[in-house]
């Protein structure tokens, strides 16, 4: 199996991003790799940037990792976390423009037939194309 | 069903017998199992006026075909012939666990 492109979940909500990462599972399937953190370490609402690096660190491929995020805070902490990155890595990840369960699902359909980073980041974005 | 068309061109259509149409999951396998050819392959419901790209899960999903509603595959390019016969398939066995 080529490697695909990791897929990483980043929701407010654990339970959101947990149930998310499930349905990208069960829809799509085991061959591409999923991560998810959401709340904050506390295990109230919120996104924590050390979270975001630990799950792109577990989703991470060398073909590139796509972010899917919810609202305003978890996408500002993405992108801190994926700064935070090395810079031989940063270029790899990407913070999708696109709802959270249907850009997941979709980014992780593209991704599990081998596709690039910019392809799979298209596809997910093609729902707020309009 | 399967016809061969002209050249490297393949068609086939197969009835939906999913029980709610082509919703969500039933949209990942096929559009997973299209990705799986080299072939430029297209569907639409029988009929309706545009064919969709069948590698676009996103355009897939929003084609809305009802169950009992006939699909209609067209491929073309070196592998066609078994790509269209691998869509009629996964159509027509309704979207076996594990296919895709």
């Amino acid at each position: 199996m080529t490697d695909t492109v990791g897929i990483v979940i980043v929701s407010h909500s654990s339970d959101i991003a947990k149930g998310t990462a499930d349905m990208v599972r069960q829809m799509v399937g085991s061959e591409v790799k999923v991560a998810f953190c959401g709340g904050n370490p506390d295990g109230g609402l919120g996104t924590s940037v050390p979270l975001i690096i630990d799950a792109i660190n577990a989703a991470w491929s060398p073909k590139g990792v796509a972010v899917l995020v919810d609202l305003g805070g978890a996408e500002t902490n993405s992108e801190m976390a994926v700064e935070m990155l090395e810079s031989a890595r940063r270029d790899l990840v990407v913070v999708c423009n696109a709802p959270i369960v249907e850009g997941a699902v979709m980014a992780a359909t593209e991704a599990a037939g081998g596709s690039s980073l910019a392809q799979v980041k298209a596809v997910a974005e093609e729902l707020s194309a309009d | 069903m399967l016809d061969r068309a002209d050249g490297q061109n393949f068609t086939g259509n197969v009835r939906l017998v999913h029980a709610v149409g082509m919703h969500a999951r039933p949209a990942v396998k096929l559009t997973k199992l299209a990705k799986k050819f080299q072939a430029q392959i297209s569907v639409r419901v029988a009929g309706a006026p545009e064919w969709i790209n069948a590698k676009s899960v996103a355009k897939i999903m929003a084609m809305r075909a009802a169950h009992g509603s006939t699909i209609e595959i067209k491929a073309s390019g070196s592998d066609a012939e078994a790509a269209v016969a691998a869509l009629v398939d996964l159509v027509a066995s309704d979207f076996p666990d594990g296919a895709g």
